[in-house]
């Protein structure tokens, strides 16, 4: 519609980057407030105990607070309606029982964070230790300590899923069991977490400015957790440094320090440090298989069969609960790949570890990993190319829209294309003369594939069933022309990274015509904005772009009734685009509109709609199924066996995200995704010792890839669109996280296979390649 | 900033930063700050009193002998790799402090503070050890020297008495002739090393020396390095015979290390031979 070329499909030059690259963003750390005093926390040192008692420093009692201090406080409760889920209590601080390292045990309040950290270190725990779970699959034991009242075992939920198994199976010719393992790793953030809280007297609200995803949500969980009203609480994010899945979530800190901030009647600020950080908050992703795969000779695969069990940590985190990753595990197992049969059961399991969280991707990293490291084995099994081996049993484009084993409704696409551009761009037949000949360093050079699709966007008819504390509906925005012509949108969702001052406006752009420039996002503040379930699972661009375009729309017809009266002409003829209306005998800008209704309304015609020039309006897609991108990932890896360090020596994505709003921004998502999945594949790593001890506290033991670890990656975009969304767009945050691990892993099996080994486990350490190549057996 | 309270001192010269070292105070000297700064932050370590070396002019200074130079302790990593500084041996210096960490932890960070905090995979401790430089001490009884071999004593521990500090690292010169390697294996640019290794054969001072490095203790020197070096030795034998200790993926990442810091040798008598003929 816009000749200016702003609108949908525009890789338009980020509208935030000026205020980031120049250091002029304000974050929680920038913030500063009159008599603000600052909060550090005494933290558990061990993984599981019983509280005998706290004793406060003398003299300054007054500046440190136990739970038994935090009168009408309530616990964090995340509850699923699965059947069977077993219900538990995070407490804000622990009052009886410590469940894991470093969990809040009471807040230490002063003038500066080092005098807060000295009342910590003062102030004196007496606690009886007791034996910590420490490991997923030892936790079910009979006999483990048990973590919460009233459990007769330490599984948060136990959920399953199969159809048509034991007919796929029956005679099965070739079959394939493996086990793999994912470890657990910590979100990390360029910001971490961090709380400013104060009372405003004069709107009588409590204000917490928290670097968060989703500020309603945490406004719902501060008022169950301080027994508010929601009136009297505000949540704002300012900007946010990368979230990840990170901060959505309600912190036990942000119900501490609001409480704090109500009690004192004074400004409080926790910062979440790096070892905070990795030591107690940031968990994800530790996940362990036990998966066989079915197949026939000639490449058709049969059927699935796995067990799987996540580590869920100690409680259940709000508002996504323990369960989210196990049971999707049970429901996105099969992947982009048609199959007869398929059975699956899982297990949530709690152990002394901080809660899991979902990590961008969330279950379907590790199910890509155990899936697509099966699917290689099969096919060396019975002799075939593993790319040959996928495109035999992916979902192909004329089966679109596919209803898939686990009744999973793939949108559009063409799985197989994506699969067969990036085995030409790699040009496997030459990798595999190379491979043949050796290298002439001595390393093994290997090729891995990964193929995956990302249901994104996914709405009320998914997620009612969890009967989690957050099911999204409809999404609104709201869409109001200033008197200069330009607009203002208001969305409940919050931009931490994703370019959605951009990529709104865009959209914006798309439906009235008005420049970017002149769009402003308010976004981020409960007060300001409607409600939403936040930035999550891939869902902005579909959910808060369609959101934005119907109220623009809205606003497109009455920009047009005034237009129709300026222009003499019916509003059905007016076009808009390039900041004007076009009538067929002339143009009126934006700005003339905007200055007539609020300026001069005595130009206004008869019967002009008195709603105005600003509109609200509720989405949803056409279907809330959710969208679903996919991608093609290929590794090709040098692997030294004198270290057994992996190189990448090139890394390529063929993505479909559907119809790509800004293209620019699209790449930067996959790219950055792709780092931190470069990261779980080969250096991202928290181990815990026996005593439920974490081992990588500092970044000096906790890897993650920098510059030089990542690859430039070559992306190649399908653009197939959708068919549920406004413009065909599809959620694809997530996608660029989902498929290294696997494509990485076949990669390093690849190049180890002559030596008769194989890795079974991220990351992939030198330690874990050269054990590997001591207990192979060579051809 | 949230260390534990301290006093924090700057001394302009080593004479003045001597007594506040010497108690009763629990103090620390600092220069870079690039250890000691995070274990301060995370309160691991916990001094009273904080003696900054940074700015004292006699421990900057570089001190050139006939035979060897002196470098200051609080030179910096950058300074080293930059150039602003003479080496003694035949330009082997800058290419080891180019990957010590990263540029911003080189430009703060000193080789004596390396030395000092004694990290086994710290780039400095390995190769002064195996270049054979001897460290220059200050303290209350005034100046000793101890060859690096014996001043780092394991991990993390030195000779160094209470209220002494590294005044200098005394490296002996080397010729054009002698032979140098140094092979270091990090999991990503700029972390300490998992395993190292460094070679030198210097005929004119008859010395040779081959050392496994970054095994969580002081560099141990492998036996017989004249045969490791000329190829009569066998290196995996020799690093599996020295270091029983090690887990079989770290003593066969150790066995790679001397293997390749052997062959680097052996490349760089290739292209020498190749350069002459």
């Amino acid at each position: 519609m816009d000749s200016s070329g702003h609108g949908v499909g525009a890789s338009l030059r980020r509208l935030e980057d000026d205020r980031y690259l120049e250091g002029r963003g304000r974050f929680v750390g920038d913030i500063r407030m009159p008599g603000m005093l600052e909060v550090a926390f005494l933290r558990s040192p061990v993984a599981h105990a019983e509280i005998r008692g706290i004793a406060k420093p003398g003299g300054l009692e007054h500046q440190v607070f136990a739970a038994a201090d935090l009168t009408g406080v309530a616990g964090i409760r995340a509850d699923s309606g699965l059947p069977g889920f077993r219900s538990s209590v995070q407490p804000v601080l622990a009052h009886d029982r410590i469940r894991h390292v470093n969990e809040p045990i009471a807040a230490c309040v002063a003038e500066t964070r080092a005098r807060a950290e000295d009342l910590a270190d003062a102030t004196v725990l007496d606690f009886d230790t007791l034996p910590a779970v420490h490991d997923m699959l030892k936790a079910r034991d009979p006999g483990a300590p048990l973590l919460h009242p009233g459990w007769e075992e330490n599984v948060f939920l136990e959920s399953g899923f199969e159809a048509g198994f034991e007919a796929a199976t029956e005679g099965a010719p070739v079959k394939i069991r493996r086990q793999y393992r994912t470890a657990r790793q910590c979100m990390s953030p360029m910001e971490g977490r961090g709380v400013v809280a104060y009372m405003d007297e004069q709107a009588d609200q409590l204000v917490v400015i928290t670097s968060t995803q989703m500020p309603h949500i945490v406004r719902n969980g501060l008022a169950e957790c301080l027994g508010l009203d929601q009136g009297r609480i505000r949540v704002i994010a300012p900007d946010v440094g990368g979230g990840f899945g990170y901060k959505g979530i309600l912190l036990a800190e942000e119900v501490v320090l609001g409480w704090l901030a109500m009690h004192l009647r004074r400004p409080v600020r926790w910062i979440e440090d790096r070892r905070e950080q990795l030591a107690g908050n940031a968990n994800c992703r530790e996940h362990w298989y036990d998966i066989t795969g079915y197949a026939t000779p000639d490449g058709r695969l049969l059927a699935v069969d796995c067990e799987a069990v996540v580590d869920s940590g100690a409680y259940s985190a709000y508002p996504f609960s323990a369960c989210l990753e196990a049971a999707q595990v049970a429901s996105i197992l099969p992947g982009p790949y048609k199959m007869d049969g398929f059975r699956c059961r899982t297990w949530s399991v709690a152990t002394n570890k901080p809660a899991i969280l979902p990590y961008r991707g969330v279950a379907r990293t590790g199910v890509c990993f155990a899936m697509e490291l099966v699917m290689d084995d099969l096919a060396r099994e019975i002799g075939m190319e593993p790319a040959e081996f996928r495109r035999r049993n992916l979902v192909t484009g004329p089966e679109m829209p596919f209803v898939n084993i686990t009744n999973k409704i793939f949108d559009s696409g063409d799985y197989v294309e994506a699969l067969d551009r990036t085995v030409a761009a790699l040009d496997l037949p030459a990798l595999r003369a190379r491979q043949a000949a050796g290298e002439p360093d001595g390393r093994l050079m290997g090729v891995g594939l990964s193929i995956f699709c990302e249901q994104g966007a996914h709405g009320t008819s998914v997620y009612s069933g969890w009967g989690i504390p957050m099911v999204p509906g409809f999404e609104q925005a709201t869409a109001r022309m200033t008197p200069d012509g330009g607009l203002e949108l208001r969305v409940g969702v919050q931009s931490h990274g994703q370019s959605l001052e951009t990529t709104l406006a865009q959209i914006a752009n798309e439906v009235l015509g008005v420049e970017p420039r002149k769009v402003k996002l308010v976004h981020g503040d409960t007060a300001l904005t409607p409600y939403s379930t936040g930035t999550w699972g891939s869902r902005c661009i579909v959910m808060a772009g369609g959101a934005v375009a119907t109220a623009c729309e809205e606003l497109a017809g009455r920009v047009r009734k005034i237009a129709g009266t300026l222009l003499q002409a019916d509003p059905s003829e007016i076009l808009l685009g390039g900041g004007e209306a076009r009538g067929p005998s002339g143009s009126v800008p934006l700005s003339e509109i905007g200055k007539v209704w609020y300026h001069r309304p005595q130009d206004l015609p008869e019967g002009v709609d008195p709603a105005g020039l600003e509109a609200t309006k509720g989405y949803k897609t056409v279907r809330d199924t959710g969208t679903f991108s996919y991608a093609c990932h290929a590794a090709v890896v040098l692997v030294d066996p004198g270290t057994g360090a992996v190189e990448i020596e090139q890394y390529r994505i063929t993505e479909d995200g559907g119809v790509l709003v800004n293209p620019m921004v699209v790449d930067g998502q996959v790219r950055g995704g792709a780092a931190q999945g470069i990261g779980t594949a080969l250096y991202e790593e928290m181990p815990y010792d026996g005593e439920g001890q974490p081992l990588a506290t500092t970044l000096a033991e906790y890897l993650l890839p920098g510059a030089d670890e990542v690859p430039a990656i070559p992306i190649d975009h399908m653009e197939t669109p959708s068919p549920i969304s406004r413009f065909g767009q599809k959620g694809i945050g997530e996608s660029g996280a989902i498929g290294p691990p696997a494509a990485i892993g076949n990669a390093v099996n690849d190049a180890l296979r002559p030596f008769g080994a194989a890795i079974a486990q991220v990351p992939i350490t030198p330690e874990r390649v050269l054990a590997a190549l001591a207990m192979g057996e060579p051809a | 900033m949230k260390p534990a309270p301290f006093d924090l001192v700057p001394a302009m010269t080593a004479a003045e930063a001597l007594p506040h070292l010497a108690g009763p105070r629990e103090a620390k000297p600092v220069a870079g700050s690039q250890s000691l700064g995070p274990m301060l932050n995370l309160r691991v370590a916990r001094p009273e009193l904080l003696v900054d070396l940074s700015a004292c002019a006699d421990l900057r200074a570089v001190t050139e002998e006939d035979d060897a130079i002196l470098y200051g302790a609080a030179i910096t990593h950058a300074e080293f790799e930059d150039g602003a500084v003479p080496d003694a041996t035949p330009g082997w210096l800058a290419p080891i402090a180019r990957r010590i960490a990263y540029r911003a932890v080189r430009n703060r960070g000193t080789i004596g503070g390396s030395i000092a905090h004694a990290d086994p995979a710290a780039d400095w401790v390995v190769t002064m050890t195996g270049l054979g430089a001897s460290v220059r001490i200050l303290g209350p009884r005034g100046a000793r020297d101890l060859p690096m071999a014996e001043f780092v004593t394991g991990a993390l521990s030195t000779a160094l008495e209470p209220g002494e500090i590294i005044a200098a690292i005394r490296l002996p010169r080397r010729s054009a002739r002698a032979r140098w390697s140094y092979w270091k294996f990090c999991r990503k640019t700029g972390e300490f090393a998992k395993a190292s290794a460094c070679v030198l054969a210097d005929p004119d001072r008859g010395e040779h020396r081959v050392l496994a490095a970054a095994i969580e203790r002081a560099p141990v020197a492998l036996p017989d390095p004249q045969a490791l070096i000329e190829g009569r030795a066998d290196p995996r034998a020799a690093v599996e015979a020295a270091l029983p200790f090690l887990t079989p993926e770290r003593r066969a990442l150790q066995v790679t290390a001397t293997i390749r810091a052997l062959d680097a040798l052996d490349a760089l008598d290739a292209l020498r031979t190749g350069a002459s003929a």
